[in-house]
């Protein structure tokens, strides 16, 4: 009834750069998060411009 | 101005804002942020579902590598395992952790105890019934001084890595100098590939148990857990902390503290587990205590990414 | 009572607790209908969507605990719901460490508001327990794997004596009851303090130049805008 569209139980892929090893669904949720942030940080906040300025 | 002014100043300025205000819905936009998050997580759960790896058992382990089950089972009777060395809080085993004078995990005492011996071994044994064969070797088994013991168990452990991984290959080990072991082994291993030895550890004096930790201390003492988490990349030297069995994301908030563990001294210390634990026990009170910090506290007006946060207000306010 | 006396709701405690709630909290603080005009950042969303992530691990969590811990293996319903808890506490992750970085640029603890960031710290830690507990709670490979390995830090801390990662009634216990109770009464402390502070002014840009200039540009911007929108409260969307 509710099996995954996208199967995910496969082995992951692992990125290695020196000492560190992060698999890739983490280092995607990793990305993820800095973009999300930036976008948050630039992206023009709709609709409040005009109101309570003096 | 002093620092110590200067940050009194800047925090007297945050006190209080008198500037203007602009209309809001605080209820409609919280349950406008409550339904989309819980869209957002109903469509992953859709798409990508969950991870559900079957468990091992001592039935399953016995049965796949039965020459690493019959070893790790003689290091349980020969007090060499893992769990035999451990110490607190399962038994007096040397391998304590300890941070320079102090010894948290000795001072805690032992709080679940184990005498690998007699819990993974011997008991489960004398609870079989009939075989006599088997009341024997026990008892001469038992009859026995440590140091007969022991001589019996190492020679058996010798014989044990020259066989092929098979139950008849073990069943075929046999010698004068290995005393009763090979019919303790033999029956050990026919009780576990049956399943019985799971049912034995996990049955206590009571009757309703939740309690899996003599179950899982054996388990993990042996090699088929770690074999799983190799090919999984779980294992704590490959960051498998924050990893996951299959494709899914982890436990990626657990990153500082698994990185830790793949540097030095912490990789290759003994007392790894109790200086990571310190390490993060003082970054985590330094994470609460940031507004209290000289420096990091002063970081976020160094670095002006607060100019793009307000970046509407500060142009509106300009002369 | 006498005109001398002490009036009779001056000794009773619930009025004294009554009077200082509204005191720290009046609705119009607790609830507020305006915020201050320098709210307007796509930034501010993540308190709020962490808030809504953590409303999604409880629903889906109660749901998983009314049919028991064996339930989600045998069922594909279940196994949905699994999945759901999976992905919410994802969600809450990700959402709380945005926050707790626009919240550190911010240095949203100027002001008094030292306790908003503690409550909401102390949260995030509490919080990577309330997972463990999960994930050892799983009847799973996973949990098998994932007890046996973080039994050992709470061994050499001694923590390992009480709180044993290798008894699963314990486990569940603090997953489905004690720890959850930490985490949503530390959000419900955060969130009141939250309210009761209000969301954090500006740095003023003279912080950054000289500071004997920063009290006047505070109060010439402050007095020269003061009318617009609620004289009440500062407040924020969390």
């Amino acid at each position: 009834m509710f099996a995954a569209i996208i199967n995910l139980n496969g082995h992951a892929g692992y990125v290695h750069w020196g000492f560190i090893d992060l698999s890739v669904p983490n280092l995607i949720v990793i990305v993820a998060m800095f973009v999300v942030f930036l976008i948050a940080l630039v992206a023009p906040f709709p609709g409040h411009r005009r109101r309570g300025r003096s | 101005m002093t620092y110590r002014e200067r940050t009194r100043a800047i925090d007297a300025a945050a006190r209080h804002w008198d500037g203007p205000y602009r209309p809001y819905d605080l209820i409609k936009e919280a349950t406008i942020a409550v339904t989309i998050v819980g869209l957002i997580a109903v469509t992953l759960a859709i798409l990508f579902s969950s991870p559900d790896e079957a468990p091992t058992t001592i039935r399953s382990w016995s049965r796949q590598n039965p020459v690493d089950f019959v070893s790790t089972a003689m290091g349980e009777l020969d007090g060499t395992s893992t769990t035999a060395e451990y110490g607190p809080p399962y038994d007096h085993g040397p391998k304590a952790q300890h941070l320079a004078f102090i010894h948290l995990q000795s001072w805690l005492g032992i709080a679940h105890p184990i005498n690998t011996a007699q819990d993974y071994v011997l008991g489960p044994l004398a609870a079989l019934p009939g075989q006599p064969a088997l009341r024997s070797a026990l008892a001469t088994y038992r009859r026995a001084g440590s140091a007969r013991q022991l001589a019996w168990d190492h020679a058996y452990e010798r014989a044990l890595t020259k066989v092929a991984d098979s139950a008849t290959a073990i069943r075929a080990v046999h010698g004068p100098n290995l005393g009763p072991v090979p019919t303790l082994m033999d029956s050990l291993l026919s009780f576990a590939q049956g399943g019985g030895l799971d049912g034995a550890l996990l049955a206590n004096r009571q009757f309703y148990s939740t309690d899996y930790t003599k179950i899982l201390m054996l388990l993990a003492d042996g090699g088929a857990l770690a074999s799983r988490a190799r090919a999984e990349h779980l294992l704590g030297n490959q960051w498998g902390m924050m990893n996951e069995t299959g494709s899914f994301p982890g436990q990626g908030w657990l990153w500082l503290y698994t990185m830790w563990y793949q540097i030095k001294p912490f990789s290759t210390s003994p007392n790894a587990d109790i200086m990571v634990m310190a390490v993060m026990f003082v970054l985590s009170l330094g994470f609460v205590l940031v507004p209290f910090l000289p420096g990091v506290r002063d970081l976020p007006r160094l670095v002006p990414v607060y100019r793009l946060i307000w970046r509407e207000h500060y142009r509106s306010t300009r002369p | 009572m006498t005109a001398t006396g002490q009036p009779p709701e001056e000794r009773s405690w619930t009025v004294g607790v009554r009077r200082r709630a509204l005191a720290a909290l009046p609705p119009d603080k607790l609830l507020p209908d305006s915020q201050p005009s320098y709210v307007a950042s796509w930034i501010y969303i993540f308190g709020v969507l962490s808030l809504g992530a953590l409303v999604t691990v409880i629903a889906s969590g109660t749901i998983l605990a009314t049919k028991g811990p064996g339930w989600w293996h045998t069922s594909s319903l279940g196994h949905f719901f699994n999945s759901l808890h999976l992905w919410s506490v994802e969600l809450f992750f990700f959402f709380m460490v945005i926050h707790l970085w626009a919240k550190f640029w911010m240095s949203a603890w100027r002001g008094g508001r030292a306790r908003v960031w503690m409550t909401g710290a102390i949260t995030f830690i509490v919080a990577i327990p309330a997972a463990l507990t999960g994930y050892i709670s799983q009847q799973n490979f996973d949990a098998q794997w994932i007890s046996t390995q973080a039994k050992d830090a709470m061994n050499a801390t001694g923590i390992g004596s009480f709180f044993n990662l290798l008894n699963f009634g314990q486990m569940y216990g603090y997953h489905v009851f004690l720890l959850p109770l930490a985490v949503v009464g530390l959000v419900a402390a955060h969130v009141l303090l939250v309210r009761k502070h209000g969301v954090v002014p500006p740095l003023l840009l003279s912080d950054l130049t000289t500071p004997a200039s920063a009290t006047a540009t505070a109060r010439g911007t402050a007095a020269g805008t003061a009318s617009a929108g609620s004289p009440g409260p500062v407040s924020e969307a969390e």
